[in-house]
């Protein structure tokens, strides 16, 4: 019955995200997707936020979901699957369901880090039985790559683009993966698709607990990142081993790093294939990239010391 | 059996809300509708409703957690007043477009700025055309029966829409009146048992909601929910007279007072509508053919019957609790005068805006008016259509 994470048992099972959706070739979204509703051993109803993943994946009168899947706006894909969590208690007490439901909202970085924050602190706080999990993509690809507070210091955006006294975005990116673990929540963790097996085992261990979990899953845009189509693999591998994204778990206010890259790389060769990094490595913009690596150093270190409080 | 009480409009609702027993609750506190979960989830914390309650961190967060579960399948309601109507407005026309019979308890307050808690009408007002079914209720007894049938209405298989039911702020929510509850299980076998068509937590048989429909469907399916409006008159009539029949209480889907032979009249919503009745009764006293027409189901607009039931006046003042910026007039007074347009002969219309913010309508205004009309309808001379009363300057 347990779902046990190799590709010879994986290929085995359905894939509940059909193809044949409308999302770019080379996105991450759809990718990730496919991983998270793998890994389960249950079965999933799904809530959407406002986004690529959502407008491409359910047009009228197609759906490529075979799981029940709702999206209602774009900042309350948390608020909406909290509230198809509550009913699912209530009609389980009553007698009316007896079948073990598992419940996941997908989000962008967009809808998650900034419109939908609210509602994901909110549903975090009220202990509901569910896993969020935001794709982050950097920006808010769906209306044309525009700067969220997830985009990353000097990206190219288009309300923050690079010109001649602007060097792309001027400030850090919110670390949206603390501030969820600092709602004392059972479990928040980083994965990216590059690092499936990490990935998959997450969502599996996320789903056993009861309670509210997130997770933080990069997901590289070529349209946005200005990349190859066939680059997303190889450029969330990168975003992991130049440690710009730590692979971690916070679970039960342990945090554990789940893969140290064997050699940490500089942050130059995740910025070099990425057109949006590309006016960073004109000289008069040295300043930003130096600024990008001491964030990712001290972040890194931060971490690891985290992690070694609770290994020690 | 009846049960006669003393209760506040806000107690009554509640009361009802308990008899009805929802599956879900999703709220958020805000004056004066706070009241109304206040008591309710006393009733949860006390094991009297089965009903589980999300305490979220917003009312978008309240109508969004409502959509949630009320496509997850089950029955599902809330309450709100003045902002909070505001925050939650994107999430209502979503829940329209979904058809999803939510229930939500209005109780009117105004708008800000400048910040104001008490009674008018501009939030519903702000809300009145998106896609909800709108019962506006005159006492604590009109609030109380209203939130019961609700239900019914919006759960019927002809409509399934949200329904909101309107209360005044404070002037009813907060007072107490002489109200008849009916029993627990007349309330519950009146509802009886909801079926949520193709719900979510159906796990075998898996359901999309919400999907993207571009310029090629958009229209189509705009016009079924039109389709769809068109049905909730009639439906709010059957489940009035399923409703008179256990509580012997009459609702139409206005309510008329002294018209068939009036030749003035004033045309008012909620709380209003009861000192206006009183005033009425004065001047028939006094021989003067004076009527009333109180609308109750407010949206979608029974313009018809509303136009047949007013067309034989000679002058008639439409009442307003809000005011529609933008060089218009007051939001009843449009409706009243669209209803009133297919007719040749048709009464001269005047526009009072009253009580915003909480202030007092009281006899007097009541009397001012119906001078007015009286004198309307001698000369047929009009000197201002639109007016703001019981205001200084």
């Amino acid at each position: 019955m347990a779902n046990i994470l190799t590709l010879k048992e994986l290929s085995k099972k359905e894939v509940l995200i059909s193809s044949g959706h409308r999302l770019c070739a080379g996105c991450g979204a759809p990718t990730i997707v496919k991983m998270v509703l793998l890994a389960s051993d249950y079965p999933v109803i799904a809530s959407n936020a406002t986004g690529c993943l959502e407008v491409s994946t359910c047009i009228s009168d197609y759906t490529a979901w075979k799981i029940p899947w709702i999206h209602s706006a774009f900042e309350n894909a948390a608020a909406t699957i909290s509230g198809v969590e509550t009913m699912y208690r209530s009609l389980k007490k009553q007698g009316k369901i007896n079948k073990e439901i598992k419940f996941i909202a997908f989000g962008g970085d967009g809808g998650t880090y900034d419109i939908g924050l609210q509602s994901l602190s909110g549903a975090m706080e009220r202990g509901h039985d569910m896993l969020y999990i935001c794709y982050d993509n950097g920006a808010y690809m769906n209306t044309g790559i525009q700067r969220s507070s997830a985009t990353p210091r000097g990206a190219d955006t288009t309300t923050r683009p690079a010109g001649s006294v602007v060097p792309g975005k001027t400030e850090q990116r919110k670390d949206l993966t603390r501030i969820m673990a600092a709602h004392n929540i059972p479990y928040a963790a980083q994965a990216s698709p590059s690092h499936w097996m990490d990935l998959m085992k997450k969502v599996k261990k996320a789903l056993e607990i009861q309670g509210p979990k997130f997770m933080n899953i990069i997901s590289p845009c070529n349209r946005g990142w200005r990349s190859r189509t066939d680059d997303s693999i190889m450029l969330s591998k990168l975003a992991v081993d130049t440690c710009y994204w730590p692979l971690y778990e916070v679970e039960n206010g342990v945090t554990k790093i789940t893969y140290r890259p064997k050699e940490k790389k500089p942050i130059v060769d995740f910025l070099k294939p990425q057109g949006r990094f590309k006016h960073l490595f004109k000289p008069e913009n040295e300043g930003t990239i130096k600024k990008l690596q001491e964030d990712i150093d001290s972040e890194w270190e931060r971490l690891q010391k985290e992690a070694s409080i609770h290994a020690s | 059996m009846a049960k006669t009480v003393a209760a506040t409009g806000n107690e009554a609702v509640a009361n009802a809300l308990r008899q009805v027993n929802p599956d879900v609750s999703a709220a958020y506190p805000i004056t004066p509708a706070t009241d109304i979960m206040q008591r309710f989830t006393g009733f949860v914390s006390n094991g009297k409703v089965k009903t589980e309650m999300i305490l979220v961190e917003s009312e978008h967060s309240a109508m969004s957690g409502c959509i949630g579960a009320s496509a997850g399948g089950g029955r599902v309601m809330t309450s709100t007043s003045s902002q909070g109507l505001a925050l939650m407005w994107e999430m209502l026309f979503i829940a329209s477009g979904l058809r999803l019979p939510i229930v939500m308890s209005i109780v009117n307050r105004a708008l800000s700025a400048p910040l104001n808690i008490h009674g008018d009408h501009s939030d519903a007002m702000g809300a009145r055309d998106s896609g909800w079914i709108q019962l506006w209720s005159e006492n604590a007894q009109e609030a109380y029966d209203n939130t019961i049938q609700a239900f019914r209405i919006g759960e019927h298989m002809d409509i399934r829409l949200p329904v909101m039911v309107c209360l005044d702020g404070f002037i009813i929510s907060h007072s107490i009146e002489r109200i008849d509850y009916l029993e627990d299980e007349e309330v519950r076998n009146f509802v009886g048992e909801f079926r949520q068509v193709n719900p979510l937590l159906d796990i075998e048989h898996p359901v999309s909601y919400g999907p993207l429909i571009l310029p090629d469907y958009y229209m189509e399916f705009r016009k079924a929910q039109e389709e769809v409006e068109s049905k909730v008159s009639k439906v709010v009539s059957d489940v009035s007279k399923d409703f008179e029949k256990i509580s012997g209480r009459k609702y139409r889907l206005f309510e008329t007072y002294m018209l068939d032979d009036a030749e003035v009249g004033l045309v008012v919503l909620n709380s209003a509508a009861g000192t206006s009745k009183d005033v009425i009764d004065e001047f028939r006293n006094r021989g003067i053919k004076a009527g009333l027409l109180k609308p109750r189901l407010y949206r979608p607009f029974p313009y018809r019957e509303t136009g047949e039931a007013l067309k034989h006046l000679k002058a008639i003042c439409v009442l307003d609790r809000a005011d529609a910026f933008g060089g218009s007039y007051g939001p009843v007074f449009i409706d009243i005068s669209t209803s009133l347009y297919p007719y040749r002969e048709k009464p001269i219309l005047i526009n009072k805006i009253y009580g915003l913010g909480g202030r007092d309508y009281l006899p007097e205004h009541a009397e001012l008016v119906l001078n007015e009309l009286v004198e309307i309808a001698k000369t047929e001379k009009v000197t201002t259509i639109k007016e703001y009363i019981g205001v200084r300057g």
